[in-house]
């Protein structure tokens, strides 16, 4: 740098951006970029255990694996229920983390305290050891849940629904608590003096909250939304290891393990690698309507 | 905040505080009963009548959870890979952000909705390509193919949040930085990395929880050589479905969970914080 003449603010220089963003691209293209790539690319081929270890030429399919897929019973099932599945989770959590995130603001400090930190130990569970913990407050013959509730050796995991409510609840522990501290915060965030106004103005707390907190905290609620829309469409660890990969004859699957399933416990790699690209779509299709909603929400990016 | 103030006043709030700390109890009721279990005999355990407290800890499972072949490897491999993609994804978002937030550039909005839309990418479903190409560079196997794509998943978010950061630094300071003849590299180092530091903190817990909650990535990559394992694989040793030893699993379970919680409870004020300063922009 010379040391004469200061830098000019950075905005100005147009070449610079490239080596900051360098590292960032280089990992991005070559560890996210590529693999979707081949993704694309593997569910075009007939592509199984055969081809994997050199025993016969990969073989293009064009959309064959598509094919196969949408004439699968299975397939629509699973479709139907990770989007049941996930939306019941996202409403859940949505819900209980606002519902907290309010109760927040009405107490003092130590019941906030003690709510806080019980939900960033829920969060910081990870999703592992929460699973097995869940499966064993619910374990049929030594956990505590069919006991508190005079349930004999009912089996949780055994049926469709329950196995499935088993998991929606775990899912819920370790996922509100990002809902709850980011819209606590945002409450946090909204100026008291607004507030006051419209209690001096005489409006109900109700009316406080639906005409003033919720249209402020609008973007928070939709950056919720999405994460939480992003995360429980893609649930794995809870699923796979609660359910024992997917449920009795497969009752409880959904698409991320269905397509693992397919993939490496079947070989079947261009049939998973299918599944995985309408994994991609659906999400790419809510990305798609997140930007809009910003966009008209005149955010500038 | 008058409106709390206010119905902090009202009768209601004793039901609210009791509902609160009700809601708070039941929020750590997993945890607590994954601690005493972890405590527990093992012929309490297997009792048809579990009890919510124990006479007689023991420290048994946890002895059969270190006693297992390798744990501590598997400890230690999980915090190499955690520590590793936090620290490497942070510095690279960081980099990204001031890019994408202090320069004017053709490609800029197109760059950030690459960004945005790389947050929803499916990570599970990247398991089959990452497979062979970990395969075709002789990398299953080792930490680097649980560290690399780790990176790359971390990053976007990360960028995405650090923003808000990077913009919040008032563009005054910068020149001022300049007039006082500081370089750029030295105001990105002095200056503005401080700034944005609880932004950086709110970021890392994100990459450190998916990162040490990996189990997929790890159950795929790494087949054959298990001392190149992580702690979730350690963990499942102890959990067959037919015969849990539920004592192991709650053992190791305390173990995997207890450092993520100590994050936590030492970032806990600057995440909160990062939350609302991110949520802000």
């Amino acid at each position: 740098m010379n040391p004469g003449t200061a830098p000019r603010p950075w905005r100005r220089r147009s070449g610079t951006p490239w080596l900051y963003l360098a590292p960032a691209l280089v990992v991005l293209g070559g560890l996210l970029g590529y693999p979707i790539y081949q993704l694309g690319l593997i569910s075009l081929f007939h592509y199984t255990q055969a081809q994997v270890s050199g025993g016969e030429p990969t073989r293009f399919e064009g959309l064959g694996n598509y094919a196969a897929l949408f004439r699968d019973e299975q397939f629509w099932q699973v479709l139907l229920a990770t989007v049941g599945f996930a939306a019941a989770c996202v409403v859940c959590t949505l819900a209980v983390g606002c519902a907290l995130a309010v109760l927040l603001t009405r107490v003092r400090a130590v019941p906030r305290l003690a709510l806080m930190l019980a939900a960033l130990g829920a969060w910081a569970t990870p999703a592992i050891t929460g699973s097995t913990v869940w499966l064993f407050l619910f374990d049929a013959d030594f956990g505590p849940v069919n006991r508190v509730l005079g349930l004999g050796d009912h089996s949780w995991t055994y049926g469709r629904f329950s196995a499935f409510f088993l998991v929606l609840l775990e899912v819920v522990w370790c996922s509100f608590p990002f809902v709850m501290v980011t819209v606590y915060a945002g409450i946090r965030a909204v100026p008291a003096e607004v507030l006051e106004a419209a209690s001096l103005d005489g409006a109900s707390q109700w009316r406080v909250w639906r005409s003033v907190l919720a249209p402020m905290l609008r973007p928070i609620l939709v950056v919720v939304t999405i994460q939480s829309v992003i995360w429980d469409f893609k649930v794995f660890t809870q699923i796979y290891v609660m359910t024992g990969g997917g449920g009795i004859a497969g009752q409880n699957l959904v698409l991320n393990v269905y397509a693992y399933q397919q993939a490496f416990a079947s070989s079947q790699y261009s049939l998973g690698a299918a599944i995985g690209v309408v994994m991609l779509l659906i999400l790419l299709a809510v990305t798609l309507g997140y930007l809009r909603l910003l966009r008209r929400q005149g955010e500038e990016l | 905040m008058n409106l709390v103030r206010r119905s902090a006043r009202r009768p209601g709030r004793t039901a609210a505080e009791a509902t609160a700390l009700l809601t708070a109890a039941v929020v750590a009721f997993p945890l607590y009963w994954m601690v005493l279990s972890a405590f527990k005999p093992a012929g309490e355990i297997e009792s048809d009548e579990p009890r919510p407290w124990t006479p007689a800890p023991t420290l048994d499972s946890f002895r059969r959870v270190f006693g297992q072949q390798e744990f501590g490897r598997y400890f230690l491999n999980s915090v190499v890979v955690a520590v590793a993609v936090v620290i490497a994804s942070a510095l690279i978002a960081f980099l990204a952000a001031t890019a994408v937030t202090r320069f004017r550039f053709r490609l800029r909005t197109t760059l950030l909705i690459m960004f945005l839309v790389a947050q929803m990418v499916p990570v599970e479903a990247l398991t089959i390509p990452l497979f062979f190409m970990m395969r075709d560079f002789g990398q299953l196997n080792t930490l680097w193919s649980l560290i690399l794509p780790h990176i790359a998943f971390s990053l976007p978010f990360a960028i995405w949040m650090l923003r808000g950061f990077v913009k919040g630094v008032p563009e005054a300071l910068e020149e001022a930085a300049y007039i006082d003849g500081a370089s750029r590299a030295r105001f990105l180092r002095q200056i503005l990395f401080p700034l944005v530091l609880p932004g950086l903190v709110a970021t890392s817990v994100f990459s450190f929880i998916s990162t040490w909650n990996d189990f997929l990535f790890a159950k795929s990559f790494i087949i054959s050589d298990i001392s190149q394992s992580t702690l979730p694989m350690a963990l499942l040793v102890f959990y067959k479905p037919d015969d849990p030893d539920w004592g192991g699993v709650m053992a190791a379970s305390t173990v995997m969970t207890i450092p993520v919680l100590v994050f936590f409870v030492l970032v806990q004020r600057r995440l909160v914080s990062g939350l609302g300063g991110a949520v802000k922009d």
